[in-house]
């Protein structure tokens, strides 16, 4: 229904999602409480069909092909780290700039990784990822209504 | 040292907790008593304001007074900390953050038990995020205990005791009246506090040193005694093979454990998007790492500047250094700078503590409202009425945390944190990725991996020589220390891995396609996201 307008949407605006995953009913505490058996019966197959549909299956590759090797190299450069700090610390403490050691820049390198990572993780998704999710969203919404009726 | 710079300090604490009492009320008068509002604080809260509560909740006294107190007692090994602390922050936001909020609703077992035979997983997952909360509890009791003591002097027995009765107290109100929107905007005030006084802290020692960060490491490594050494790892963890695995053990519980963390997780449901969730994760990092890279400042220049014997003089874990460095940038004991820079600094810890402690509670009375007695009654109850369970909760969650924080009143409050992180990482953590990201995990293998984490964890804190064995231990005068190790992480997180994934292979129940596709859909498009 409002499918139009995704278009010219701000995508990094909260509100706008607010308002969209309401889709102009009122959603209750009680209704948000349980939802009725009905839908989920009938919102199974909507989430099957939604996961073998290409779409759906480009998100999860894109959003898997990076966090998968992300988690990878992040992880094993803090546990070489760690590592390195307990069984090596004659190494560590190898001399860079005056009292500054290896150890000190290594850990320091560590803050400085997580923060590029952070950057180039929001990045991916917002221009790889999140149109197309909320495309899907729609989608997986719109055939599980027309599925089911009212819920 | 006491006396002149007690009464300010009191006063600003007291300030504190008025304004934040308002806040309470204030918020509380709006509240309608739905599930919605008192778990979530009605689902929207700013990217913005999120990072900051994010931040609040995660900036413990356990960073600010005992992450820098063990810098300034063994140097670069406390770096440590700093480091896993916020590393792990990238497990949250890659693997967590998004996937949690489209999925659950206001807990960690709502993730789970999506997919799964509700009733096991939701009792198993509940008793899990009971017992971290517990822990982390008592770690901020510890805190608030330490602190009353440096400011009472050495006759502040009974009246540590109080605070921690008090503080405990405190939090229950909070909690049972403004639910999860009084919880957030005391954790928004107290970040800003805490940032506050943490950089205005740095920027005084690095004024000292002329801003001369090399200088300021030499000092400390000069008046640490160690010299070098005191810049390289090996101090507290370089002695013999098993402090290095406690190092190790230690460094994976805190990445992997802040992922599995209730409080943590329960905040992903105060914004309306998954999108809103990964910002305020940026926000939350941003703030964090700037804070941490502070405290190695801060632990660095209570090295130089009071150095590790007037530190282990006052307390012997280090907690109060920062205090203690706060009075000598000041000007010193006796100086109107140094007791108001004292006063302010002890003000902004026991902010830190009350805001971290009434979060915790908050979250612990989720998993017991929400996932134990919705689980353990027969048939569900009106939302109102699992709303009063957790009020009910929350006070039972704070007594049990004074008792234990009485209890645990000489243990570093880092280090305490640390074993909370372990069985985070162990119970909740494994199962949670399991259930996001396995096509074929299975009722009995979520269960398996919730006790196959958090059994092993807790049973072998039990036979640690933190509990016995040792003088430092919580008994010292009893010895049934059979592990080696004081942080469990570097065994029972392997072995909650391997517990759900042995559940699952032995299980004869054939996993749910359609519930599978509906978590993975859900997870990475925020369809059917409340």
């Amino acid at each position: 229904m409002q499918r139009s307008n995704s278009g010219d949407v701000r995508y990094d605006d909260p509100w706008y999602d607010a308002l969209a995953s309401g889709w102009g009913e009122s959603v209750g505490p009680a209704e948000a409480e349980a939802p009725p058996p009905a839908r989920r019966a009938d919102g199974a197959d909507v989430y099957l069909e939604v996961q073998r549909s290409a779409a759906f299956q480009e998100v999860r590759g894109r959003y898997r092909r990076f966090v998968g090797p992300a988690v990878l190299a992040f992880l094993a450069w803090y546990v070489a780290y760690v590592v390195t700090a307990t069984t090596a610390p004659g190494l560590m403490a190898r001399p860079v700039a005056g009292a500054v050691n290896l150890g000190m820049l290594a850990g320091l390198g560590q803050f400085l990784t997580t923060f590029l990572l952070t950057w180039a993780y929001v990045r991916h998704a917002r221009l790889r990822r999140d149109r197309a999710a909320l495309e899907l969203r729609w989608d997986a919404q719109e055939r599980a209504r027309g599925r089911g009726g009212a819920a | 040292m006491t006396g002149d710079h007690q009464v300010p300090a009191l006063l600003l604490f007291g300030a504190f907790v008025a304004v934040t009492l308002a806040i309470t009320t204030w918020v509380s008068r709006h509240r309608q008593g739905s599930a919605e509002e008192f778990y979530a604080g009605g689902r929207l809260f700013s990217p913005m304001e999120n990072g900051f509560a994010l931040a609040g909740d995660y900036m413990s006294a356990a960073s600010f007074l005992g992450i820098s107190g063990l810098i300034a007692l063994v140097g670069y090994d406390g770096m440590l900390y700093s480091v896993g602390f916020l590393v792990a922050w990238l497990v949250v936001l890659f693997l967590v953050a998004e996937l949690v909020r489209n999925c659950g609703r206001f807990t960690l077992a709502d993730v789970v038990a999506a997919r799964m035979r509700e009733r096991p997983v939701r009792i198993a997952a509940g008793t899990s995020s009971v017992t971290v909360s517990v822990l982390y509890l008592v770690a901020q009791m510890v805190g608030a205990g330490s602190l009353v003591a440096l400011l009472l002097g050495g006759t502040g027995e009974a009246a540590r005791a109080w605070t921690v009765v008090g503080v405990g107290v405190l939090m229950v109100i909070y909690v049972s009246l403004g639910g999860m929107r009084a919880t957030t905007w005391i954790q928004i005030v107290k970040a800003v506090l805490l940032l506050g006084g943490t950089v205005a802290l740095t920027v005084l020692v690095l004024l000292r040193f002329h801003g001369d960060f090399n200088r300021l490491l030499l000092t400390a490594a000069e008046r640490s005694g160690h010299g070098e050494a005191f810049l390289a790892p090996g101090l507290a963890y370089g002695a013999d093979w098993t402090a290095r695995f406690d190092f190790i053990s230690l460094g994976l519980a805190l990445v992997l454990g802040t992922a599995g963390l209730p409080h943590i997780l329960s905040r992903f449901y105060t914004v309306p998007t998954a999108r809103a969730a990964r910002r305020s994760v940026v926000w939350a990092i941003g703030l964090i790492g700037g804070f941490y890279l502070m405290t190695i400042v801060l632990g660095f220049g209570a090295a130089a500047l009071v150095g590790p014997d007037a530190v282990r003089a006052s307390n012997a874990s280090g907690n109060t250094a920062v205090p203690l460095l706060a009075l000598d940038l000041g000007g010193g004991a006796g100086s109107t700078g140094g007791t108001v820079l004292f006063a302010i600094v002890a003000a902004v810890a026991f902010a830190t503590i009350l805001a971290v402690v009434a979060g915790i509670t908050l979250a612990s009375s989720a998993s017991v409202a929400h996932d134990l007695y919705a689980s353990l009654r027969r048939r569900r109850g009106k939302p109102r009425s699992e709303v009063a369970v957790a009020r009910v909760a929350a006070v039972g969650v704070g007594l049990l945390a004074i008792g234990l924080g009485l209890l645990a009143r000489d243990l570093n409050v880092a280090f305490l944190v640390g074993l909370a992180f372990a069985v985070a990482a162990s119970a909740n953590l494994p199962v949670l990725l399991y259930s996001l990201f396995w096509r074929g995990f299975t009722t009995r293998g979520a269960v398996w991996a919730v006790y196959g984490g958090l059994i092993p964890a807790v049973v072998l804190v039990l036979l640690s020589p933190v509990v016995s064995g040792s003088p430092a231990s919580l008994f010292p005068g009893a010895d049934f220390q059979l592990f080696p190790l004081q942080n469990p992480g570097l065994v029972s997180i392997p072995l909650g891995f391997l517990a759900g994934w042995l559940g699952t292979l032995t299980s004869p129940e054939v996993p749910d396609e359609a519930r599978h596709a509906e978590t993975e859909v859900r997870s990475l498009t925020g369809a059917g996201a409340v």
